[in-house]
């Protein structure tokens, strides 16, 4: 059973829905015993950096998270919290990976948001972009960006390079929506759960 | 590089998808779940529903469609019509939708642009603004859903879309009315005066009637999408065959 974070925002929706179409077990939690005992985890990301760990702070989950030795997918918002602070209301976040999210610098004819359809580039290969490859196309929709360092598994140029898609250990997070991705998202979401499968037989 | 995308416009009354020309003599052009598959399935960006009713007749709009849409299509779409307050909006992206955009109710209540984006996100909050050009000057309409509740009001379009993206508004559909469902082509001068004079998306609406209309827009304005309806509706165009002769155009846009 997979745990999806239930993380205050208003649209979790296209995600769950996104699981039923691929008939993955899922529940829509904020226990922090349904996330321990889950086979994986999804954090989605609507909202503020600084509203969401608030969120997390509230139900006692943010140590729970860090502790997660099952695959965690951080989807957006949920993948910046995965970085040790963010300037979006100067919040310090989980700490998984390291690095600071970042406003894209309001220089003259950046449109803010990056909104809308943009390629990936490949950094290096992981089994969750099995099937997918560079220069494909993903739906991105944020304001803020998490640099790219030594957990990128795929970058996206908008004013400055960013990570599109990282992993360090078993935290995984892609910036674009797989869920609003089309066919590739899915795809995306699919090896997700093959991880955590290869990871439970594995245990 | 950022795709410029192609959104059809799916005008949603009383559960079915209609179309007007200048906003008035609406016709039946399809079902809702039934257009929002085939258009996602053939390549288009992102999907936009207007409730066009909604505003002018003063109710709230029935969300069980907006669930029925977000369970059949893995594309973001944004809703728009009636949202007057931040339970009305909560209560649409709850069901499923991306993004919201609000147009009669901005206008009487500015402030409720910035509550939305206060609570969920700059990216959520999508404003329409629908203009008409008077006396040489671009002025916006209000109440559009209906013709005879229509009015011109006293904002020119420059200073709203200005004072909209100050106000936390993530986007701006421009629907320039004097070139709605006449498929003459996209209102170029406007759309790129506006496009210029702000730093958050900018969607043309109102015009499209020929590919070439959509290479003409991205080629000379700031936009990073065009709406249509009628032309995709009557399918005058088919959005695969617009997609490879932008590409072939030289603009960059996403192939499927």
């Amino acid at each position: 059973m997979i745990a999806v974070i239930d993380g205050g925002g208003a649209n979790f929706l296209s995600v769950t829905t996104a699981l039923d179409k691929l008939k993955i077990d899922y529940q829509f939690t904020h226990d922090a015993d349904v996330i321990n005992l889950a086979t994986g985890v999804i954090l989605p990301g609507v909202g503020s950096a600084k509203y969401a760990m608030e969120h997390l702070k509230k139900h006692g989950l943010v140590d729970v998270v860090r502790n997660l030795k099952t695959p965690l997918l951080g989807i957006c918002l949920g993948m910046q919290l995965l970085y040790e602070h963010s300037t979006e209301g100067d919040v310090d976040c989980l700490g998984v990976i390291s690095g600071t999210v970042n406003r894209f610098t309001p220089e003259a004819n950046l449109i803010v948001p990056h909104m809308g359809w943009n390629n990936l580039n490949v950094e290096v290969h992981s089994p969750l972009i099995n099937g997918l490859g560079q220069d494909d196309n993903v739906y991105f929709v944020h304001s803020f960006y998490a640099p790219v360092n030594e957990a990128t598994i795929a970058s996206c140029d908008y004013g400055n390079r960013f990570s599109a898609i990282v992993q360090n250990n078993n935290f995984y997070g892609t910036q674009f929506h797989p869920e609003k991705s089309g066919v590739l998202g899915e795809l995306l979401l699919s090896n997700f759960f093959g991880i955590v499968n290869d990871s439970l037989s594995s245990n | 590089m950022l795709k410029k995308r192609i959104i059809p416009c799916l005008d949603v009354k009383d559960g079915a998808v209609v179309k007007g020309v200048q906003f008035r003599n609406h016709e039946i052009v399809g079902e809702i779940i039934e257009l929002a598959k085939r258009y996602s399935d053939s390549g288009a960006d992102e999907l936009v529903f207007y409730d066009i009713t909604a505003s002018s007749d003063n109710r709230n709009i029935d969300k069980k469609w907006i669930y029925d849409i977000a369970k059949n299509i893995n594309i973001p779409f944004c809703v728009a019509g009636g949202i007057r307050s931040v339970a009305q909006a909560e209560a649409v992206l709850a069901n499923g939708a991306d993004k919201i955009s609000i147009n009669s109710p901005a206008l009487e209540n500015p402030q409720l642009i910035t509550e939305l984006a206060k609570r969920f996100g700059t990216q959520c909050v999508v404003v329409g603004i629908d203009s008409r050009i008077i006396d040489g000057q671009y002025q916006v309409n209000q109440y559009t859903g209906d013709e005879s509740k229509t009015v011109v009001t006293r904002r020119f379009v420059e200073d709203w879309a200005r004072e909209v993206e100050l106000r936390g508004a993530g986007e701006i559909v421009l629907n320039c009315m004097n070139q709605d469902g006449v498929r003459s082509g996209y209102d170029i001068t406007q759309t790129k005066l506006v496009s210029n004079l702000v730093n958050i998306p900018v969607i043309a609406s109102g015009g499209a009637g020929s590919m070439s209309d959509f290479a003409n827009l991205f080629k000379q304005t700031r936009v990073t999408g065009a709406l249509a309806a009628s032309v995709f509706h009557k399918q005058i165009i088919a959005i695969d065959e617009l997609k490879q002769y932008l590409a072939e155009e030289n603009i960059e846009i996403r192939k499927c």
